[in-house]
């Protein structure tokens, strides 16, 4: 077991070496660098800058040194933990992005439980239920929420809330809350707004999971070892938890390898259309204006979340599934 | 005393083996089409995407006005929804509407007047085209017939710039239909050929493939979509950011079908029917092409049909973001982008119909993929 974490650990670097490269690629693929843009809004502005003070920028963030000494200098200084200056903002990208890190995370993490706590119970009474009245509206409900984009979902809500309510929805704090220190208040605060978001972000995930948890289900209920357990006198609730729910489990905890990373660049559309603090639209935002490195850097930090959900997934499915376990022990 | 088989006329018996020797005899698609035809749901939404694309091919036909053309004077007029039945009797008609100006606002508030009628004529004269390209016409389904020049029909209403959202989303539906298709058959193209050399040949170029496939499949995909949309020159024409985006939706979505692809061919090639051929003297290319790939065609078929959607969602965030397609450039996405304001659409709700018809449409694709994977597999039951 432990040879299995050690040698999923041991990947990591090789695989953040190559992500490092490919976000390099991308962020370097854009004609002209930032300083272009920015020289561009500057004279349409109407305010002139001379040429010394170009060769001063430049020189400063390193924009006339070959591709490769850029991406060296880059890495020393994330691997150092500093991600660099946000050209636009003038301010280190550390500040932009950490606490609407802290956000994406929770906000996925919500999401992640939301979808558990209703797919799982769905598909359990679906299974057990099979072409009931009950079972065709999840079923309904389910091809409905993959169909439905995220966005269009949190548009739609949102127009009901704000023409039927008055209320709009958007951001994670009220007002008053949105520069405050951390504290109970504000994480009451925090749990009044990211419901919506939450159960947005969640609900394309638990329609395919509520659909897996009832086909897997379904499939156990026939097997022998049920007929079993039922002949000899087993109450239905407790057969049905004890050993098929179980055995159901297994293939959706594999689910989490794509699921979580799904949840951490989906939020990026979610909190782009109800304006939440998040990273997301950071990234956008840094996109259109060509700020490289505060780009680079969100993107870097995609990738780093991806990896680890698909760690804890790996670690999760070893913990429940000794053939996997045996396997990379073999390896 | 016989049993009951025994007493049974032979004619019945007959009646039975005919129908046996049919199954046994019929081709594998015509399998596939029996099995598929049992999914009366997956069979309607067939007829639907029919007539999406019947939209694709002929928008201009099908829409009422020009697309592009604005109208300060006419904007968020709301839907004028179209009656079938006219004082009893069949007659299309649409109630008129009447616009005054708040005093306060300064604002034009339109209302739909239901007393005041104009009636609907089919294939009426309106705005001249060529359709498909190649025949001049000036021939449109729908338009108003009442003569009066005064009088417009706007089925979906307009938007904040007095555009006709029935005739943009026509338009619409040809892009975003489109990219979807192109982006998937650019993805069979890669995936079946990479999936094909890793499961067909193993070895180096299977672990190369395979390790280019976890990758691509580890990327955040939304994140990098994005950042490679955006690397994308700003100064590029419609045509130009059409195919980037196709190419970019692609590039990274072909990794699914590759390893449905590289499984069956693993699968496939300890067949005996493979071994067979190869001793008959048969080349590579023909095993792989007139004896492999047949045997999972419709999979293919069936996996492609339920990308369609994914792409089609991919495509209309992108362009929701702003980041896809840009205006001029019409697609369902463009079309959202008018309703990213919420007091706008408080004020307009008729602006979230498109993303209506992206859900339509991918839940008809959805239905009909999941039919198709079913009856995929004709011996399973």
């Amino acid at each position: 077991m432990l040879r299995f974490i050690v040698q999923r650990l041991l990947l990591l670097p090789v695989l953040l070496f190559v992500f490092s490269v490919v976000v390099f690629i991308l962020i370097q693929a854009p004609p002209g660098d930032f300083l272009d843009s920015y020289l561009a809004t500057l004279a349409s502005s109407g305010s002139s800058v001379d040429e010394a003070q170009v060769v001063a920028l430049r020189q400063q963030f390193g924009l006339d040194e070959p591709v490769h000494i850029q991406y060296l200098r880059w890495m020393e200084h994330i691997l150092q933990g500093n991600l660099g200056l946000s050209l636009e903002y003038q301010r280190p990208n550390i500040e932009l992005i950490g606490e609407r890190l802290v956000l994406t995370v929770l906000l996925a993490l919500f999401s992640f439980v939301f979808t558990w706590a209703v797919a799982i119970p769905a598909g359990i009474f679906s299974a057990t239920h099979p072409h009931s009245g009950v079972d065709y509206i999840f079923t309904v409900l389910n091809y409905i929420g993959v169909a439905t984009p995220n966005f269009m979902l949190a548009l739609i809500l949102m127009w009901v809330a704000y023409s039927a309510l008055g209320l709009s929805v958007t951001g994670l704090f009220s007002p008053e809350f949105i520069d405050a220190p951390w504290g109970w208040a504000r994480f009451v605060d925090l749990l009044k707004h990211i419901w919506l978001p939450m159960i947005i972000l969640g609900v394309a995930g638990t329609a395919r999971l509520t659909r897996v948890m009832r086909a897997n289900l379904l499939d156990e209920m026939t097997k022998p070892y049920v007929v079993t357990a039922r002949a000899k006198g087993l109450s239905e609730w407790r057969l049905v938890l004890k050993y098929p729910v179980r055995l159901a489990l297994n293939p959706l905890v594999s689910t989490i390898g794509w699921y979580l990373p799904q949840l951490f660049s989906g939020s990026l559309i979610v909190a782009t259309v109800m304006n939440l603090p998040n990273i997301g639209p950071l990234l956008l935002r840094a996109l259109t204006s060509q700020d490289m490195y505060l780009a680079g850097s969100i993107l870097f930090i995609y990738c780093f979340l991806t990896i680890v959900g698909t760690l804890i997934s790996d670690i999760l499915l070893a913990l429940l599934d000794p053939r996997i376990r045996m396997e990379g022990a073999k390896a | 005393m016989s049993s009951p088989t025994a007493a049974a006329p032979p004619e019945a018996e007959l009646a039975a083996t005919a129908a046996e020797e049919r199954v046994s005899v019929a081709s594998n698609w015509t399998l596939v089409w029996w099995r598929f035809r049992k999914h009366r749901l997956a069979l309607f939404c067939t007829l639907l995407l029919i007539g999406f694309y019947l939209v694709v091919l002929v928008p201009d036909f099908f829409a009422t006005q020009d697309p592009e053309a604005t109208d300060a004077k006419q904007a968020f007029i709301p839907a004028q929804p179209l009656h079938l039945f006219n004082a009893g009797q069949l007659g299309l008609w649409a109630p008129a509407v009447a616009g005054k100006r708040n005093a306060i606002t300064l604002r034009m508030e339109w209302q739909v007047d239901e007393t005041r009628r104009i009636p609907v004529g089919v294939f009426v004269q309106g705005e001249p085209y060529k359709l498909l390209g190649l025949i001049e016409t000036d021939r449109h389904l729908l338009g108003p017939a009442s003569g009066d020049a005064k009088d417009r029909l706007y089925l979906l209403g307009t938007d904040r710039l007095g555009r006709d959202q029935w005739s943009r989303l026509m338009f619409g539906t040809r892009t975003s239909m489109t990219i979807g298709m192109i982006a998937v058959a650019f993805s069979i193209v890669l995936g079946v050929i990479l999936g094909g050399i890793s499961g067909y040949f193993g070895g180096l170029p299977d672990l190369i493939i395979q390790r280019l496939v976890e990758l691509l499949q580890s990327l955040p995909t939304i994140p990098i979509w994005l950042a490679l949309t955006a690397a994308l020159p700003q100064d590029w024409r419609p045509e130009q950011v059409f195919f980037a985006i196709t190419l970019i939706l692609s590039l990274l979505g072909w990794t699914t079908l590759a390893r449905e692809v590289r499984g069956r061919f693993l699968a496939l090639r300890e067949e005996d029917f493979v071994l067979a051929a190869e001793l008959a003297g048969c080349s590579r290319m023909r095993i792989i092409t007139r004896h492999m790939v047949p045997t999972f065609m419709s999979h293919i078929i069936a996996t492609s049909t339920l990308a369609i959607p994914v792409m089609i969602i991919n495509e209309t965030s992108l362009s929701f973001l702003g980041l896809g397609l840009r205006p001029p450039a019409i697609s369902w996405g463009v079309l959202l982008q008018e309703a990213q304001n919420i007091q706008t659409v408080a004020l307009a709700p008729w602006l979230l119909v498109p993303g209506l018809v992206v859900i339509v449409a991918v839940l008809a694709f959805n239905l009909v993929g999941d039919g198709l994977r079913d009856a995929a597999d004709p011996y399973t039951h």
